[in-house]
């Protein structure tokens, strides 16, 4: 066989899809194979070429495609290799994707010119970084494989064309497939960027039309592989109590006794907490249940969150951003207006708990790791680190994510089953509980926003001036900008307040909180103006026709009327998470109890080409749906440092019942560049649902989330 | 201990320490992991199978309460994988992240098998305990109806 020729049944990755076969040993996993796709390593002949590092081509006409981002419910597992596929020229009935090989040299990518190469599926950022990546990368592999259907017909190159999975030479009415290539391929030198021409995206066979996601099959039946589902021969469990106040320390008191119990393997003292391996789940969660352990003082345990966030002013706030001069054309305006917003705290609640799976070598120098994780890079580093070996002697295997929302790009929890692994034989399932989860949460920083405007007598904003004070250092910058108007005066200052706990990125990160603060404002400024906040929208939007464009689509759509009718209101509310987006909501209100129903949402969005434009409906409806459940009721809350939520029954989240009847989403028609699209829907629920308040009872909500109980005080304001 | 039952129509037999629970059986010892944790107290919905034909959260059922009975896991729904949900579940491209859909799928069958032709406000009841953080519930919702409306025919 030749250099790049081996049998599939030597390959080691780990499928991330379809009905895994766990072949333990050679830790080895068999892709799924549905019925559509052939029969993957049945066939002992068959011949696989690794094309370039994305692809390998079989004799049998599959193709393999790798795809490096994590794939949490978000759907890039099969935008990326369409991209990819797209421009091969791919028949994607035989298309097999396997998550790629933790290598961030080889499959990462920068997120700025020169940035440092990164495996992160965060921030939108998938599509974006790869769509030109995977199409050059595509467009070479079809172009060698027309140069050596070429070199077998001895025609010229400029006579082959290529149909998704052939090469065809018309003249001759002659035909081969890529897998027939496969078979006698030279594929050494692929060729330079700049002798391979890209389709004219009038011509995509995939890009752009609705296609069903390749995970989806396997999880109607079970079989989609997650972390936590990763079984081992004589695979311990490992669980782990905790700093409940973070940065404090433990001192196990009554160690004899947990280690009597029966099943308990060890106990390891960690910086954090106190962990414990045990053979059995059961026997594990008793132990965690039964310790006693003494903590240490910290920073964080002089937080109490209600208090601390009434208590915040914008005194000795730093200045991050100004254009033009907002003091001076404060003083010039007809009128200021002023108006202070909060948010809590809010907890990703995604629904698989953190876990890792670890197993090392007899002598620990070399260790695997199974894994759903945002950052598996880092997830690998922080492996090696915690066993004090090279990063090279780590093997990741990443797994489906039941939920990452930006919780899983934290490291902590690979390197916590490393620790545990490290004491003892055998590799080790570490579990986070649902209380482990929330109690060690790392939350969507707390806000408190104070807004001012200076008008003009006709109602334009001359002036604009926001400051924002909380946790959180860059997390709580995003999102603050608001250049999409035209406002001629803007200022943006911040002021970060340590309290000593974890905070994270939280599906859309600053542009939550933000564009709920600024599109309330907005729509305040506009109503005591008497302008429909449309119009009011529209009219500042004349330098930004792409924004603007969004708006009106999202006023078209949802017939939008500022006026009440009957019970109901509509609100509208403007993000430019990534992509543009323009959200109308639709709501009722029960005045005797506080609690407000969404029962429409409209969604306008200027996203650039849609790569998979069924998964990109999904995927704004369930950010609308996140929108609404961190609007209507999300809270943590922090009482000596300690959080005071615990599981789903005390932070709630969105139910069925209080879902939408209708969500409906639209794309603006581009060929502009792919933007981000799995946080976009999310940054103006907020807003649309506030401005749909005001419009039903002429009050302000001023503090997020609108929990009955805040609206109930509302409406007696 | 060592409890007898009936998992997805086979006899099954098997050693699990006192007060282990069926979630952690099935997961962990009879290495049938379709059936998820999620919260661990029952209020998510993640951990669903049906004991005898009802829908139950296996995550707070002691396996020490199933002696005897039959217990169905999303692995046994149907032989194929072709329940009726199940394709329009594929139909409907319901699942994101997926990982409360076993649940869900093993929830909304119970509802079907007792009443084939349930009303959108009954689809609701039924499901209302089950969590979706990804927000499919309109999907779910969809797909539960559109079954639901064959069973009208």
């Amino acid at each position: 066989m030749g250099k790049n020729m081996k049998s599939i049944s030597r390959r080691q990755f780990l499928a991330t899809t379809g009905k895994a076969t766990i072949m333990i040993g050679g830790f080895y996993m068999l892709p799924g194979c549905r019925q559509n796709k052939g029969q993957i390593g049945d066939n002992s002949e068959l011949i696989e070429k690794e094309v370039n590092v994305w692809v390998r081509l079989m004799s049998n006409d599959q193709v393999i495609i790798y795809t490096p981002a994590a794939e949490m419910g978000q759907g890039s597992m099969t935008s990326v290799p369409v991209i990819l596929a797209e421009e091969m020229d791919a028949d994607w009935s035989k298309v097999t994707i396997l998550s790629s090989p933790v290598e961030a040299e080889i499959y990462g990518v920068g997120w700025y010119p020169g940035g440092t190469k990164n495996m992160v599926t965060a921030g939108s950022r998938t599509i974006r970084s790869f769509y030109q990546l995977m199409r050059e990368a595509g467009a070479q592999i079809r172009s060698i494989l027309i140069k050596n259907a070429a070199e077998k017909w001895q025609v010229d190159i400029q006579e082959l064309t290529t149909q998704p999975g052939i090469v065809v030479h018309s003249k001759s009415n002659r035909k081969m497939s890529f897998g027939e290539i496969a078979e006698f391929g030279n594929f050494e030198s692929l060729p330079d960027l700049s002798e391979i021409t890209l389709k004219n995206p009038k011509d995509f066979r995939l890009i752009g039309k609705v296609m069903p996601r390749y995970d989806i099959p396997s999880k109607t039946d079970g079989s989609a592989i997650y972390g936590i589902d990763v079984q081992l021969p004589d695979m311990l469990y490992g669980f782990i109590n905790r700093a409940t106040v973070h940065g404090s320390k433990p001192e196990l008191i009554n160690r004899s006794e947990i280690m009597e119990i029966e099943g308990v393997k060890t106990i390891v003292q960690l910086d954090h907490g106190i962990g414990v391996v045990a053979s059995s789940v059961e026997s594990g969660l008793k132990a965690k249940r039964q310790m006693q352990i003494k903590w240490s003082e910290a920073l964080a345990s002089t937080h109490n969150s209600n208090e601390d966030l009434s208590g915040y002013t914008d005194k000795g706030a730093k200045e991050e951003r100004h254009e033009g001069d907002v003091g001076r054309a404060m003083k010039a305006a007809d009128k200021l207006y002023e108006a202070t917003f909060t948010n809590k705290y809010a907890y990703h609640a995604q629904m698989e708990p953190l876990n890792a799976v670890v197993s090392l070598s007899q002598d620990k120098k070399n260790a695997e790791l199974w894994i759903g994780s945002q950052a598996p890079d880092g997830a690998k580093i922080a492996v090696a680190e915690t066993l004090g070996i090279d990063q090279k002697n780590v093997k990741v295997n990443q797994l489906f994510l039941g939920g990452g929302f930006g919780r899983r790009t934290l490291a902590g929890y690979a390197a916590e089953c490393a620790a545990l692994a490290m004491k003892v034989e055998g590799p080790v399932k570490l579990i986070w509980t649902r209380e482990d989860d929330v109690g060690y949460g790392a939350f969507r920083p707390q806000l408190k926003n104070i807004l001012k405007a200076g008008i003009d007598k006709n109602g334009k904003i001359l002036a604009w001036d926001h400051t924002a004070i909380g946790p959180g250092g860059g997390l709580s910058n995003g999102g603050a900008g608001v250049s999409h108007y035209d406002i001629p005066n803007l200022r943006f200052a911040r002021k970060d307040i340590d309290h000593g706990i974890r905070t994270k990125h939280w599906r859309s990160v600053g542009h939550g909180p933000h564009k709920y603060v600024i599109e309330t404002f907005i729509d305040q400024l506009a109503r005591t103006y008497k302008i429909d906040p449309y119009r009011y929208r529209q009219q500042m939007m004349q330098k930004n026709e792409r924004a603007r464009k969004v708006l009106e689509r999202a006023a078209e759509m949802s017939n939008w009327d500022p006026n009440p009718k009957g019970e109901r209101a509509m609100g509208m509310a403007f993000a430019d998470r990534d992509s543009f987006s323009c959200g109308v909501a639709q709501i009722s209100l029960n005045r005797n109890t506080g609690v407000i129903r969404v029962h429409k949402y409209w969604c306008a969005l200027d996203a650039g080409v849609v790569v998979q434009p069924g998964n990109a409906v999904a995927q704004v409806e369930g950010a609308v749906i996140m929108g609404i459940s961190s609007s209507l009721k999300e809270q943590i809350s922090f009482k000596g440092g300690q959080v005071e939520q615990s599981n789903y029954h005390d932070y709630p989240i969105l139910r069925m019942s209080e879902a939408p009847e209708s969500i409906e989403v639209a794309f603006i028609d581009s060929d502009e560049a792919p933007d981000g699209l799995g946080e976009a829907g999310l940054p103006a629920v907020g807003g649309a649902i506030a401005s749909a308040f005001a419009a039903l009872t002429g009050k302000y909500l001023y503090d997020m989330p609108f929990t009955p109980e805040r609206v109930l005080e509302a409406l007696a304001t | 201990m060592s409890i007898d039952f009936i998992l997805n129509g086979e006899d099954v037999s098997i050693e699990a320490p006192e007060g282990a629970t069926l979630l952690w059986t099935l997961r962990e010892r009879l290495k049938l992991t379709g059936t998820k944790f999620g919260c661990g107290i029952a209020v998510c919905g993640a951990c669903t199978v049906h004991i005898n034909g009802k829908a139950t959260r296996s995550c707070s059922t002691p396996l020490s309460a199933v002696v005897g009975l039959k217990v169905t896991t999303i692995e046994g729904l149907n032989e194929n994988n072709n329940h009726p949900l199940q394709v329009a579940y594929r139909e409907e491209q319901v699942p994101q992240c997926g990982y409360c859909q076993s649940g869900q799928i093993m929830q909304a069958v119970s509802l079907l098998n007792e009443n084939p032709s349930p009303t959108d406000e009954q689809i609701i009841s039924h499901m209302d305990g089950n969590l979706c953080r990804c927000g499919t519930y309109t999907r779910v919702l969809k797909a539960i109806r559109k079954v639901a409306e064959e069973g009208k025919s």
